[in-house]
């Protein structure tokens, strides 16, 4: 399933380069691009996968870079 | 936009606080036990913040990182007794970092603006009410109300009232369109001056705005190749300039001594490690050049295209509804003093025939009691013969004539379709029918050829519309009588001769042509999903000159990316050399750092400005 989401306070576009870095490495993402311009997150998560779960480690991922962002669920 | 009130608040505090140390400690001698305490206190409220990123970071595994980096530096400043340099660059370097967040989130916001064409809501009219509704949930075949100075939120057809439209937002054009009952709306523009009721024939994600705002949204997701090899830059620079510092901290000061200095310097070198200025300038100098395109009415679908067109040398052009209307009209009708009975007699001959040609003489139409009184003769591929008592009728092209022993007067060689007209066995005269210009084409054309571009002409038509054509236009490369596979293999022959080549088409059955070519240019076809879907750029109307302000739009960009690749990295290393060979300071390198950043984000916001000549 393929979703675009708000990001909230992406700050830094060296941030935004490394979430898609490592997003990209969890299990169960297909496609993930972080835009720090448009501040979007489009992401495709297997449909074998369960959603919430994957998104969970999605947005720990996200917070782990950068502690002030969140993505807008 | 709070938090960065706050943290600006916060700094303000402090430097004020600063200057006074700095005055105290310059005009009266306060002993180190006192000093050293004072300048760590400031220094550690300063970065606070910075260091908890940077040991973070580390935790994380991610060590060469700039928070990292300017924390090692600053403390490596204290090591060796500059405490005022050492506050300073991290002072510097928050400030510089909250600036940067505030430019950049204009920037951001500005270039939205720009693309925000998004209608918040739908007047939907039920009954005797108007409700206001959320665009998503009005159907198709619903009426909607739009009041003077209210976005139209879905495509429609006008039902009642009148208004002049502005469609800027959605093609560029300046002008005001008007707009009647029966006539096309579309999703995104905005009512000026009635208020009109429309019934809507396209969901709110099928609209036109929606496309075009999914289009703009995925177009950064493409990325150039200097946005790729900024990436990877980056990746490689930071680690070297690091591996450097270390060096020029550890191995000069083995053989010469001075282990202050050279320290000093390397301080200077982890400074000026971090890529920031190119990292953000960069993509945002690609993304504020979308931003300005699709105000003039073009959708690029990523910056790697933007990067692309300033390097196409081949221009193919598809004939129909791209160099010329693709409407049948009728261009001529003679003898002129004969015109009125040529027009009604060839109206009532192609009465009954629904061939788009016959269909255009329609509109010239008797009532239909007349229409009653003759029987018709089809002859397939070449025209219609109608009878009624004490009138023929012989309509259609030269050969029916000559057939029906009907001589013909007419040596003019115009390649267009021509119909033939007699009336009892008595040549009236002829109508000349032909798909039109669009009026700027030659022109458009010969702008590109000049250039010093290839311009090839493609078309499915025969050989002589498609050399009149051409002629006109001043293309001397043309291909005729194509079927759209043959098209792409044409295009597939120039790019194997090492060509980048564009390719400009309705969109509607060029489809494997738009996706071969290195860039396929759609026309005026938003409404279809397969144009969208196969080409790289689409034009909203269907104005040729799109093409040039492109052109201009890419180049521009491209010169002011130069500029900031040149200008950040030549500062940079221009004060790496320096502080090697210790002509610089550690102010010189937090300019490096954050004031290059600055400038190249201002220089990459002019991207976002094209006006036309």
């Amino acid at each position: 399933m393929r979703k675009t989401y708000n990001m909230i306070d992406l700050d830094c576009a060296n941030c935004a380069m490394r979430m898609e870095q490592n997003i990209a490495k969890l299990n169960g993402v297909r496609y993930v691009s972080v835009n720090f311009l448009t501040q979007k997150m489009i992401i495709d998560i297997d449909d074998g996968f369960n959603y919430n779960e994957v998104m969970k480690y999605v947005r720990k991922t996200v917070q782990i870079i950068n502690s002030d962002c969140d993505i807008d669920m | 936009m709070n938090k960065i009130k706050k943290r600006i608040r916060k700094l303000l505090i402090i430097t004020a606080i600063l200057a006074v140390l700095i005055i105290l400690d310059f005009c009266i001698n306060i002993p180190l036990y006192i000093r050293l305490p004072l300048y760590l206190t400031i220094y550690f409220a300063l970065g606070i913040n910075i260091f908890k990123k940077a040991f973070r970071n580390i935790i994380y595994g991610k060590v060469l990182d700039e928070n990292f980096l300017m924390t090692i530096a600053t403390i490596g400043a204290f090591v060796i007794g500059q405490y005022i340099e050492g506050v300073a660059v991290i002072l510097i370097y928050q400030a510089g970092e909250i600036f940067q967040n505030i430019s950049v989130r204009h920037s951001r916001e500005s270039v939205a603006k720009l693309m925000d064409i998004r209608p918040d809501y739908a007047n939907l009219v039920t009954g005797n009410e108007v409700l206001t509704t959320n665009p998503s949930d009005v159907k198709i075949g619903d009426i909607i109300e739009v009041k003077p100075g209210e976005r139209i939120p879905l495509d429609a057809i006008v039902i009642s009232g009148n208004s002049a439209i502005n469609t800027s937002m959605m093609s560029g054009e300046s002008m005001p369109k008007i707009v009647n009952i029966g006539d096309k709306i579309i999703s995104g523009c905005i009512n000026l001056d009635g208020v009109i009721r429309a019934k809507v024939t396209a969901t709110f994600t099928d609209s036109t705005v929606s496309k075009v705002l999914t289009m703009i949204e995925d177009a950064s997701n493409k990325k150039s190749h200097s946005e790729n090899y900024i990436t990877k830059f980056a990746k490689h620079y930071t680690p070297i300039i690091c591996i450097l510092a270390v060096l020029l901290a550890i191995i000069p000061p083995i053989f010469i001594g001075g282990w202050e200095n050279w320290i000093y310097r390397a301080c200077c070198f982890l400074v000026v490690s971090c890529p920031c200025a190119l990292v953000i300038s960069i993509p945002l100098a690609f993304f504020a050049s979308i931003g300005c395109a699709s105000r003039h009415g073009i959708l690029i679908k990523g910056s790697s295209y933007i990067e692309l067109l300033t390097k196409i040398d081949t221009y193919v052009f598809d004939k129909t509804g791209t160099i010329t209307k693709g409407k049948f009209e009728i261009i001529d009708v003679s003898p002129k003093s004969k015109q009125r009975e040529i027009l009604r007699l060839a109206s009532i001959a192609e009465a009954k025939n629904t061939h788009p040609i016959a269909k255009l003489l329609h509109n010239y139409k008797p009532n239909e009691t007349i229409i009653d009184n003759y029987k018709y003769k089809n002859i397939p591929g070449e025209g219609v013969i109608a009878k009624s008592e004490n009138e023929t009728i012989i309509c259609g092209n030269a050969k029916l004539l000559c057939d029906n022993n009907i001589t013909i007067n007419d040596n003019e060689t115009i390649h267009n379709t021509i119909i033939h007209i007699a009336r009892n066995n008595e040549y009236i005269g002829k109508i000349v029918i032909g798909d039109e210009l669009k009026p700027n084409s030659s022109d458009i054309i010969a702008q590109i050829i000049n250039s010093k571009k290839d311009v090839k002409l493609l078309s499915g038509d025969n050989k002589e519309t498609t050399q009149n054509i051409a002629n006109i236009v001043g293309v001397t490369d043309y291909c005729h009588d194509l079927l759209p596979n043959e098209k792409t293999k044409i295009i597939e022959e120039i790019i194997q001769r090492n060509k980048k080549v564009v390719f400009v088409g309705d969109g509607i059955n060029d489809a494997p042509s738009l996706m071969r070519a290195d860039i396929g240019i759609s026309m005026g076809e938003l409404g279809s999903d397969s144009a969208i879907e196969a080409s790289d750029i689409v034009i909203i109307d269907d104005n040729l000159e799109k093409i040039i302000d492109m052109n201009i739009i890419a180049k521009r960009t491209m010169r002011i990316v130069r500029q900031n690749v040149i200008f950040s990295l030549g500062i940079k290393f221009a004060i790496l050399i320096l502080s090697a060979l210790g002509l610089s300071n550690m102010w010189w390198a937090i300019f490096g750092d954050v004031g290059v950043s600055i400038i190249a984000i201002l220089n990459s916001m002019r991207a976002m400005h094209y006006k036309k000549k």
